[in-house]
């Protein structure tokens, strides 16, 4: 029989085996966190040159592991934790094949370690992306397509549920948005992962002896169908997280279920083909694959995105306007609670994404504009700004919610946990805007030395590109810090946190079962559909002031486009 | 509360949208239109685009490639590195290879010629600075791209794909004079 408990402060149903397996995946991706941040250290700390701290082997080594213990293991792993939340605890439903479900965290904690093993051992230095012809270890690939399988098997597992909940209706109606947006995700992730199989298994054959070559061409055409889709899966991820957040802070609504639901799936439909915006300046690929896959699936996939950048700030204004914050265009915005760190850690989430992130993004990824970008150290840059701002951000932020519901702590310092989202947005903004500005330079990224010792022929990068890789390092090294007072305040919390009724402590993160009085196997009740809305005039300007923020996001956009290509028509033409 | 409560309408899909959902949703497409009609645009009108141009090739018959033009052109030396000057309008090589850009270009302004790229080995970044133009090079690939120096200078060209323990003392030279 499955066993529940309740959260007396929120109502939320907590299905055992479900629970378990929220917290080992949460947890195990803290600890990859944890990793990550202090190889970051490192890597900043080297490509700031008056520092320049690790010599070139190990910084390489240092920079595969980062980015591989961050954007892979730490954010998958949390995403799994995030899918069996959306399924299991928000349709009240017992999750389906629990068995499987550890199989998943079992296969994924092999993987991740078989990969860091190789890494740490020297021999597969070759960064995230693992290009051919350049060999790893064949323990590195077996590592990764092992966690792979693992993570496709948690994907089933949450469609299972999905499945059983529907079965044994456990809610009425449809299911709520934050669990379609993370339907979204895994659907992405299945299709990620095929391809991630499709080149990595023939590369660990390769890598064995068992195949002979394999074209470099077209491993990175596959490859980067893994690699940009499971960007995807982040987006997916972390834009239900803003919209969840949202409704447990606010109690706001969606504007719009349809428009919401259409724009999650616009990625579906789109995201997937925007790999190509890894290879624009590859031979052998033509402009109009070019031009079709970066840009019209990409757009559609971009204007899902701005969809979602007016909805969800959108939803937060309207409910606070029904609260009576209505002065002005922002009373709302100013009124609201930016000492929670699960509020603030959101919104900046939100707009770095957005701003930053997003506007990058689309600049990079224009086929000709990629000229005076690729491979530079703006492409990182870019990238912190959604995967480390964005995502990474929005994860910490509905961790802070997680530890008194799920763990039943009470959170220690949270002093410093309200600054936390500042520290560690406001750091790694510096260091993304700085890096940005000495890509433009065309400072390379994973580049061990600026001022190219040792090479035959040299090349001076101007001074200021030297002050912008500096302040971005410095940058770097706040944020590390924010990252580490998230550390601190939620392991803290779960290790010396006051214990809450019923309540949990690191153990539990493993399988432990709670105590098992708080249980029962009485079936939640069904849960109900929201409350109706009074009245719904689609003619008003429901939030104006989002709006504003809104247009101010395009003209940025637009303004910072158009600067691009002026700076492209300045190089050499070429054709 | 909707956000992870079933929505409260049962055929949610139904319900109208908002006026200000529909305005931003239509300009957000027109500008998703611009962006992806700038690209055409500059195709046509645009000076600075990438040919489609590329062969399949191996190290051995586009290093021979390399070899010819050198045997034919170079006018010098530098740090062990032949110079060439090639003459203009025509056919020029460089290749990467662990760890360099061989060999040294030697260009004239305002002239057209047709490079070639590719790698020796794994793959390399063309990074051409302080201008900034930067192209993938790949192993088993001859990208050939119509190029029109038009600053005269002394460029470097750092390597910007990761290419192992010395990939940081990849850096060629090209000239382009007067
Ligand atoms: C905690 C603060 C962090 C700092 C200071 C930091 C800093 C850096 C720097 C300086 C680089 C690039 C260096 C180069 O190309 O030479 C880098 C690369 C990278 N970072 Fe971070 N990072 C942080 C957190 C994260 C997080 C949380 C993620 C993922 C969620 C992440 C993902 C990556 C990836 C994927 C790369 C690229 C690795 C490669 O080129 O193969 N970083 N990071
Ligand atoms: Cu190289
Ligand atoms: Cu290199």
């Amino acid at each position: 029989m499955a066993q529940f408990r309740t959260c007396p402060d929120t109502g939320l149903y907590f299905h055992k085996s479900a629970e378990s397996l929220i917290k080992a995946n949460a947890v195990v991706g803290a600890v990859f966190l944890l990793v990550a941040g202090i190889l970051a250290l490192l890597v900043t700390l080297t490509r700031w040159q008056a520092i320049h701290l690790l010599p070139a082997d190990q910084f390489y080594m240092a920079l595969t592991a980062h980015g591989i213990d961050a954007l892979i293991f730490w954010i998958i792993f949390f995403e799994m934790a995030v899918l069996y939340v959306a399924s299991s605890v928000l349709l009240r439903c017992r999750l389906a094949t629990p068995y499987w479900g550890w199989v998943q965290f079992a296969l994924m904690m092999v993987g991740s370690v078989m990969t860091n093993v190789a890494i740490f051992q020297g021999g597969s230095s070759v960064m995230m992306t693992s290009y051919v012809p350049m060999q790893a270890a064949p323990h590195f690939y077996l590592g990764l397509i092992l966690f792979a399988v693992g993570a496709l098997i948690g994907c089933f597992v949450f469609f299972g549920t999905l499945v059983v909940a529907k079965d044994e209706k456990t809610y009425e109606g449809s299911v709520p948005l934050v669990t379609f947006g993370a339907i979204t995700a895994a659907i992405i992730a299945v299709f990620t992962i095929a391809s991630g199989a499709i080149i990595l298994v023939p590369t660990f054959l390769w890598s064995i002896g068992y195949i002979s070559h394999i074209d470099a061409e077209m491993y990175r055409i596959i490859w980067w169908g893994l690699g940009h889709s499971s960007q995807q899966i982040n987006v997916a991820a972390h834009v239900s997280i803003w919209y969840l957040i949202a409704g447990l802070v606010f109690g706001a609504r969606p504007m719009s279920e349809k428009v919401s639901r259409a724009a999650f799936l616009l990625y579906i439909f789109f995201l997937q083909l925007a790999s190509a915006h890894h290879i624009l300046v590859d031979p052998g690929v033509s402009s109009e694959w070019k031009v079709f896959n970066t840009s019209y699936a990409m757009y559609l996939a971009v204007l899902a995105s701005m969809i979602h950048g007016l909805t969800v700030p959108g939803s937060i204004e309207v409910a606070q306007r029904a609260k009576g914050l209505t002065n002005g265009m922002f009373e709302w915005l100013r009124k609201a609670p930016w000492d929670n760190p699960v509020f603030s850690g959101m919104f900046i989430s939100l707009i770095t994404f957005g701003f930053i992130g997003g506007i990058t993004g689309v600049v990079m990824g224009t086929e000709q504009i990629n000229l005076i970008i690729h491979n530079t150290i703006y492409v990182p840059a870019h990238f912190h700004a959604t995967v480390v701002t964005g995502t990474t951000l929005a994860f910490m932020a509905i961790t802070y919610f997680l530890i008194p519901v799920l763990f039943r702590r009470q959170m220690i310092l949270p002093g410093l946990a309200k600054i936390q989202p500042y520290l560690f947005g406001g750091g790694m903004s510096i260091l993304i805007l700085f890096m940005l500005g000495a890509g433009t330079m065309g400072v390379s990224r994973r580049h061990w030395d600026m001022d190219f010792t040792g090479a035959a022929l040299g090349f001076d990068y101007p001074g200021i590109a030297y002050t912008m890789m500096g302040i971005g390092a410095f940058g770097g090294v706040i944020g590390v810090l924010g990252g580490a007072a998230f550390l601190l305040v939620t392991v803290g919390s779960l290790l010396f946190g006051k214990k809450l009724e019923p309540s949990a402590g690191l153990l539990q993160s493993f399988g432990v079962p709670l105590a098992a009085s708080c249980y029962s196997s009485t079936k939640p009740e069904i849960l109900p559909m929201a409350p109706p809305l009074e009245h719904h005039d689609t003619t008003s300007f429901e939030a104006p002031g989002t709006f504003v923020l809104a247009l101010l996001l395009l003209v940025s956009f637009v303004v910072y486009y158009f600067i691009n290509w002026k700076y492209l028509a300045s190089v050499w033409p070429l054709s | 509360m909707t956000s992870f409560m079933p929505p409260a309408d049962r055929i949610w899909w139904k319900v109208p949208v908002g006026r200000q959902e529909i305005i931003w949703i239509a300009i957000a497409l027109v500008w998703c239109l611009i962006l992806f009609f700038m690209m055409p645009y500059w195709h046509i009108y645009g000076k600075q685009n990438l040919s489609n141009e590329a062969y399949q090739t191996t190290p051995a018959k586009f290093g021979a490639k390399v070899q010819a033009m050198i045997d034919q052109y170079k006018v010098g030396e530098e740090a062990g590195i032949p110079i060439v000057k090639p003459p203009a309008g025509s056919d020029v090589y460089l290749l990467g290879r662990l760890w360099q850009w061989y060999p040294i270009l030697d260009l004239e302004k305002d002239k057209t010629y047709r490079l070639h790229l590719s790698s020796m080995d794994w793959q390399h970044g063309f990074s051409l600075q302080p201008i900034n133009i930067n192209i993938q090079v790949v192993p088993g690939y001859e990208m050939v791209i119509t190029v029109t120096p038009d600053q005269a200078g002394e460029y470097g060209i750092v390597c910007n794909e990761y290419c192992g323990i010395g990939h940081h003392t990849m850096v060629g030279k090209l000239y382009v004079k007067e």
